[in-house]
């Protein structure tokens, strides 16, 4: 069954859409990433130009972040007040990345600098949060029944020691706004340059900089996604007119009901063995996009658009 | 102004040889892009008009199909330190977004080359190409990717031999159009040729159309981009709260 997309002007098959925008739910609800990084290049694949793509898989994980959300908020695994900090800084971060994201698309290098920033910060993510997830469960393993003793922090590091300190019930923690409001706004300018919520960078910076339990993470970093992508998809939609609403239905329907399942999928695994699967996903994507920089491509020459 | 110019080129060569003019019909002279649209065959057909008897030397026929025109950049990529990056970028001014040439049989030896200049038959000579360009030293290579590129696709079709042509007077052929077509005016002109000069030249067009949701939803997108992307996310919101209601109810119900 074909449908043909207004806005993207090419027809695709529904089935195919409805089928990624499951599977990339399904990570949402799991990991508490949008899935943009997937979603946008699995677009591609399928024949839609790439402007296009980026701005509609930010409305699609718009819907199924909300959708994962709710379940997450019936768990109560969302810290409400750490996910508005994030949000405000991500904001302005999305604004200043907008700016940078039509200044390079006018030197024609923008693909270049996306890939690069992919492959970097995908490869140092996803090889840390590997290392850090297999030694975690490998202490769990060596004592079974017991669970692993934290040592308690003493020594704590410089992100504690800065000034303007906040609570943060949910999470249990009492830090400074400061690094929050650093990742918030580096994800924010990331999730405009890339067409991504910014999960896969937002969630190990809550896990390993901000010190949140796993948990809490996946909630409160779905939350922000939300606003996000939210206020991504209107900046799309008004200065590149490159939102297609038939598109976002079709995969927001796959979307929307794979994410239940991920959310039910994820409360049923160990946080480790969560961190070590998308550590995993996140390493795979990174070296698929390091081969494409590498190898030759088949084809020299690319069409744009001016 | 092209209209006079064919109008007077006919005027011109209607004294070199017996007047013979085209008698055109298309199986349909607009195409609907509708939701489930999925590419459309328009079958072009005519019959040679003549007053006199059939010349002794025979007649070919060329049917070409253009969509609207749009401005490229082509970037091409390069190996520079290790990896491979757009280098060298150049605008083509003109391309059709579609184009197809039907013949009776190969171009280069039915068509003169003087002819392909003055019509812009063949598909090289439909892209009006590079501008002068100090990016590259080799645009040729550039329009020659962009025509790969899209012959692949199928947007460019060049169908030798894919004219029928009975009893020097009855022609046929068809051309399909792919499912990713742009709106606008597809000119669509037939030439009938002797000995490589065009005799006859016949102008029409197709009007390829968005309908329905498809054109509604793109008016908006282009005249009420707010309103629009408030439309996209409320979709959204919705979709994504109806979903988790839905769960809800079936595991507690």
């Amino acid at each position: 069954m074909q449908i043909y997309l207004p806005i993207a002007e090419v027809s695709v098959n529904v089935l195919l859409l409805i089928g990624i925008g499951g599977i990339v739910g399904i990570l949402s609800g799991m990991f508490g990433v949008g899935g943009g990084f997937l979603i946008t290049p699995l677009l591609f694949f399928v024949g839609i130009p790439p402007a296009v793509a980026v701005a509609t898989s930010a409305n699609q994980i718009v819907a199924s972040s909300i959708s994962a959300v709710l379940a997450h908020l019936r768990r109560k695994t969302v810290d409400l007040k750490m996910g508005t900090v994030l949000l405000i800084s991500g904001m302005i971060g999305a604004g200043l990345g907008m700016i940078l994201f039509n200044y390079l698309r006018s030197l024609g290098q923008v693909d270049l600098l996306v890939n690069l920033c992919y492959v970097v910060f995908l490869g140092i993510i996803g090889a840390l949060m590997f290392i850090e997830s297999l030694r975690a469960l490998q202490r769990s393993r060596r004592k079974p029944g017991t669970v692993a003793p934290r040592k308690p922090r003493k020594q704590r590091g410089w992100v504690y020691a800065l000034p303007f300190k906040m609570r943060f019930r949910t999470s249990g923690l009492y830090i400074s706004v400061i690094p929050p409001a650093v990742v918030g706004m580096f994800v924010g300018t990331m999730s405009a340059i890339m067409g991504v919520g910014g999960g896969f960078i937002m969630v190990p910076a809550m896990i390993y900089l901000l010190h949140m339990p796993t948990k809490v993470v996946i909630g409160t970093s779905l939350f922000q996604i939300i606003f996000v992508t939210g206020f991504t998809t209107l900046l799309h939609a008004v200065t590149n007119q490159s939102v297609d609403i038939m598109l976002a239905v079709v995969l927001l329907v796959g979307g929307v009901v794979g994410a239940q399942f991920g959310t039910t999928l994820g409360a049923r695994m160990k946080a480790e063995q969560l961190r070590i699967l998308l550590a995993l996903l996140v390493l795979a994507v990174c070296g698929k996009l390091a081969l494409d920089l590498l190898l030759q491509p088949a084809e020299l020459y690319e069409i744009g658009t001016s | 102004m092209r209209r006079f110019l064919t109008l007077l080129f006919l005027l011109i060569a209607a004294p070199l040889c017996a007047q013979e003019d085209v008698v055109l019909g298309l199986s349909q002279d607009r195409v609907r892009i509708t939701a489930s649209f999925d590419g459309s065959e328009i079958l072009v057909f005519g019959a040679v008009k003549r007053e006199s008897p059939i010349s002794d030397v025979p007649l070919d026929v060329i049917v070409t199909l253009a969509g609207p025109t749009e401005r490229l950049t082509l970037h091409k990529k390069d190996r520079i330190v290790g990896i491979w990056i757009n280098s060298e970028t150049v605008t083509i001014k003109a391309a059709p977004s579609f184009y197809a040439v039907a013949s009776t049989g190969p171009l280069d030896a039915i068509l003169r080359r003087t002819e392909d200049l003055r019509h812009s038959v063949t598909v090289p000579r439909a892209i009006r190409s590079v501008g002068a360009s100090s990016v590259t030293d080799n645009p040729a290579a550039f329009t020659n990717a962009l025509i790969r590129i899209r012959e692949n696709a199928g947007v460019y079709q060049s169908l030798e031999g894919a004219v029928q042509l009975d009893q020097q007077t009855l022609f046929r052929t068809r051309i399909s159009m792919p499912a990713n077509l742009t709106e606008g005016q597809y000119n669509t002109r037939v030439f009938l040729l002797r000995e490589g000069h065009v005799v006859s030249r016949f102008d029409t067009a197709i009007d390829v159309r968005k309908v329905g949701l498809e054109r509604w939803l793109y008016l908006l997108s282009q005249n009420q981009p707010l309103i629009y992307g408030i439309l996209s996310l409320s979709i959204a919101i919705a979709a994504g709260w109806l979903a988790s209601a839905l769960f809800r109810a079936i595991r507690q119900g």
